[in-house]
């Protein structure tokens, strides 16, 4: 059977000849973001958390996700973008994230997702120096489809426990101020 | 046809341990002098499945080992070696480099060789102690012959005493004889002393036994090989006559096999001691801490426990279908309402009855069950436990001194990963009560106790918790050179007013040691405060109580298991948290009258004649706290390292059992937090770290950011 289906595969790959991901894509404000669709397990709508005491204000709790102690992480706060009430379109996109040796499953609340994109590896833009608006460790590139701009995101840079354990230590500050 | 070997390996090494810890409480029970056959026989019957394991596995050197070990224990078996202290020590400290042995080839790491042939060489030491002298040759020449090369033409001497039902076995004597002529120029001489006369004779036994000579370039492995099969239906020695010095006895003394005189081996064993001492255990130390990570994930589950477990289900299914049923009633009952037929026979109230008294059930059952599976992981404490006996027996022999073990509540269960990380605490308690507790055994008759000091080691239930207990008989603690000590090491100051417990509780602190002399069994100073730290890790707790002359008694308390904790649900700042409730020593409302502020900041509560300091767990979580006044506020009472502490809460709720999820699992430590669950309602609760959280207010409140 497997010798069957192989040459078929092969042959879809020589046809596209460039190597297609596909993205998943989320809004913040107008800004449209991606990520790699295989690191999606699940989107589920916005529900209450739990806080975490003395955490960074982008982190928004942890959730019983299905018996499993799942954190949540606010983007725009992260992005530093103005953060908006969460309402019935706020999701929250649950991501597999590597990382420090192991696998973590992780949350991030978006205002809404938007597409599925094919996007070329030939077509991902390394991102323009932005100086110290945006960590350029964050993104992967950026990608132009429909004459609309799409930032793709290094979900295991964003995420990396690293920046949270800074994060934190200035989050204590900040509860204490 | 290749079958892959390494899937039974786990197996191996599992029932190997069991071996080792079977020879190794064997040998301890055994006595010096005649030994009982039976231990002994138990003992090489341990011996004896390891060395066949590893040979079928292709662990050659644990095999060898084994091999040697086993033809020393043979000879205490026949009883042409007596039993000494000597050889009793020799085989315990054998057994510790198999386990490292062992222990090597499951993590496959490379062994110390050094050890090993150090090992090698005191084993052989003792063999050929008893060979020298005895007319038992036994195996004593073939260890010698295993240290000489094989090179060119060697004459090799095989003295072969087949049992008398070597041949019920199928086993050809002539046939093995044909296979080493095949090696080499083969000579055979027979003895026949042991015919008896012919009306006497079974034709089935064998009363045939052979000298043989074998010349060619053979080395001994494959002399081995054509006996391989009769090795343990005969006395076989191979001896290499090129090596003078082994020749001379294995070539003659054979036939009077069972008659070795006794009392030659004393004076006999008395030499190799000094070569015993000098091998010590240090590399041993070293190795066996090496590793453990691979160490086997599976428990052995008793069949009770399981078959217990398949009621329950049983049980839960018929629950299951009551329900069933009821639901199915109510449903008839609203159709025929919804018809106008009044004739239905069950009313709602009374579906309603059952229907309630099976959620009761089911609950009873949910919770049964929960108990039966927690069981599965739990083991009875003699794991833990069997290691003392040697632990004592080594040291009271190393400090001179005379000390008796009494074990109680071995079958105390505990859960396996609580058990894992007791150990060592453990060990180190035992140690310490030997080495700093009971006295010398002149001391001891000075002070007018008996010249043996006891060691009382008790398990035991109680409530939700297991409580061990180390309990000896001797000097008990010193306040007053602790006290000193401690002042000297600037652990509490001149000035401090301690209560006698008080005192004694310091030895828990870190960098404390009152031993005059660093010895290496005790006395460095990290013991204790590991000790307590390992456990208070487990979420358990340690205390010792002691009377100067009469002895100290250490006491731990462990959760039963590390998966379920049974908690006090309290709310801080709209969130639900969950403290353990063994923390908690008490829970009460805050009287102004009690507060007290020192230096204008920190707060402290007069509970009873103690002052306790006030932690808000609100500053603590960097909340807003509006509440100036803490009159009537509820304080739980908790203890950390030892000492009480309040903690202010906004509300306190129900208590509660709570499954531990971690938080690290996908997020990170968090300081004040031990973990996570999941409550009835599906929300996440975060359980509290007590220590975490005194840590946490101690550092604002040196920031000075707390309002305290």
């Amino acid at each position: 059977m497997s010798t069957l289906l192989e040459p078929v595969s092969d042959d879809v790959e020589a046809a596209d000849n460039i190597h297609q991901n596909q993205y998943l894509t989320f809004l913040l404000g107008a800004e449209e973001y991606g990520v790699d669709i295989l690191r999606v397990q699940e989107i589920r709508g916005w529900d209450s958390v739990t806080t975490i005491p003395n955490a960074p204000a982008f982190i928004k709790g942890v959730i019983n996700l299905r018996g499993t102690i799942v954190s949540i992480l606010d983007l725009r706060e992260r992005f530093g973008i103005a953060s908006v009430d969460y309402n019935e379109l706020t999701v929250v996109v649950v991501l597999r994230v590597k990382g420090d040796g192991k696998d973590r499953i992780m949350g991030v609340v978006v205002d809404a997702v938007s597409e599925v994109y094919h996007i070329a590896e030939n077509e991902l833009k390394d991102p323009p120096d932005l100086g110290y608006a945006i960590n350029m460790d964050y993104m992967k590139g950026m990608a132009t489809v429909d004459n609309k701009m799409i930032s793709i995101l290094d979900i295991d840079q964003l995420m990396s426990l690293k920046d949270i354990d800074d994060a934190t230590e200035s989050g204590e500050h900040l509860a204490e101020g | 046809m290749s079958i892959d070997m390494s899937q039974f390996h786990e197996a191996f090494f599992e029932e190997s341990f069991e071996g080792l810890e079977i020879m190794e409480s064997e040998l301890l029970t055994l006595d010096v002098g005649e030994g009982d056959v039976e231990i002994i026989n138990t003992i090489f019957r341990a011996a004896h499945s390891i060395k066949g394991g590893a040979g079928t596995f292709g662990f050659m050197n644990v095999s060898e080992f084994t091999h040697v070990m086993e033809t020393l224990l043979d000879e205490m078996r026949a009883g042409s070696r007596r039993v000494t202290q000597l050889t009793v020590d020799a085989l315990l400290e054998s057994v510790d480099v198999l386990r490292t042995m062992l222990e090597a080839a499951r993590d496959k790491n490379d062994v110390d060789e050094e050890m090993v042939a150090a090992r090698y060489a005191v084993l052989n030491d003792i063999l050929n102690a008893e060979g020298g002298s005895s007319v038992e040759s036994g195996d004593t020449a073939e260890v010698v012959a295993e240290s000489v090369v094989a090179t060119g033409q060697q004459v090799w001497s095989i003295s072969f005493i087949p049992h008398a039902d070597l041949l019920m076995a199928g086993n050809d004597p002539v046939r093995m004889f044909r296979a080493l002529s095949e090696l080499g120029e083969l000579d055979a001489t027979v003895d026949l002393s042991k015919l008896p006369p012919f009306n006497e004779l079974v034709p089935e036994d064998l009363y045939l036994s052979w000298t043989l000579q074998l010349t060619g370039d053979v080395s001994k492995g494959d002399i081995e090989e054509v006996f391989e099969w009769v090795e343990d239906d005969c006395e076989l020695s191979i001896t290499l006559l090129n090596d003078a010095t082994a020749e001379a006895t294995s070539g003659s003394a054979q036939p009077e096999l069972a008659t070795a005189p006794v009392e030659a081996s004393d004076a006999v064993l008395a030499e190799p001691e000094p070569t015993v001492k000098s091998t010590e255990l240090e590399p041993k130390k070293k190795a066996v801490k090496a590793k453990k990570a691979t160490e086997s994930a599976s428990i052995r589950v008793g069949i009770d426990k399981v078959d217990e477990i398949i009621n329950l289900v049983g049980e839960l299914v018929i629950t299951q279908s009551m329900l069933d049923q009821a639901g199915e009633d109510l449903e008839a009952n609203a159709e025929l309402s919804a018809s106008g037929d009044c004739g239905s026979q069950k009313t709602n109230a009374d579906i309603l009855l059952r229907l309630s008294k099976g959620l009761a059930q089911l609950e009873r059952n949910t919770r049964e069950l929960q108990d039966g599976v927690m069981r599965i992981r739990m083991l009875p404490i003699s794991f833990v436990f069997s290691r003392m006996p040697r632990l004592v027996h080594d040291l009271s022999s190393k400090l001179d001194k005379k000390i008796e073990l009494v074990v109680a509540g071995e079958e105390t269960e505990l859960d396996k990963t609580v058990m894992e990380n007791i150990g060592d605490p453990l060990v180190h308690l035992v140690r310490n009560a030997l080495d700093h507790g009971v006295e010398t055994p002149a001391i001891r008759l000075a002070a007018g106790k008996t010249e043996t000091g006891t060691l009382n080691l008790n398990a035991y239930h109680q409530g939700g918790n297991v409580i061990i207990e180390i309990k000896d008989d001797g000097a008990g603690i010193n306040k007053k050179k602790v006290l000193a000590k401690a002042i000297e090491k600037g652990i509490v100051s001149s000035t401090d007013k301690l209560s006698d417990s008080d005192i004694n509780n310091l030895i828990f602190a870190p960098g404390f040691s009152t031993a005059d002399v660093v010895s290496d069994v005790s006395g460095r100073g990290v013991g204790m405060d590991v000790v307590k730290t390992s456990i208070n890790k487990l979420g358990g707790r340690v205390v010792v109580q002691s009377e100067e002359g009469k002895g100290s008694v250490f006491t731990i308390r462990l959760p039963l298991t590390l998966a379920i904790l049974d908690g006090q649900l309290v709310t801080v700042g709209g969130e639900s948290y969950v403290i353990p409730l063994i923390a908690i020593i008490e829970s009460l409302q805050v009287d102004r009258a009690h507060i007290n502020a020192v230096a204008g900041k920190a707060e402290v509560y007069k509970l009873r004649d103690e002052y306790i300091p006030i932690i808000r767990a609100r500053s603590v979580f960097g909340l807003e706290d509006c509440i100036d006044d803490l009159h009537e506020s509820l304080m739980v009472i908790v203890e950390v390292d030892g000492a009480p502490v309040g903690i202010i809460v906004d509300d306190l709720q129900g208590q509660q059992q709570v499954v531990i999820k971690s938080l690290e699992t996908n997020y990170r430590k968090v300081e004040t937090m031990s973990g996570a669950t999941i409550l009835g309602d599906g929300t996440v609760a975060l359980i509290w770290d007590v220590n975490g959280m005194v840590n946490v207010h101690k550092k604002k409140l040196n920031k000075g950011a707390v309002k305290a």
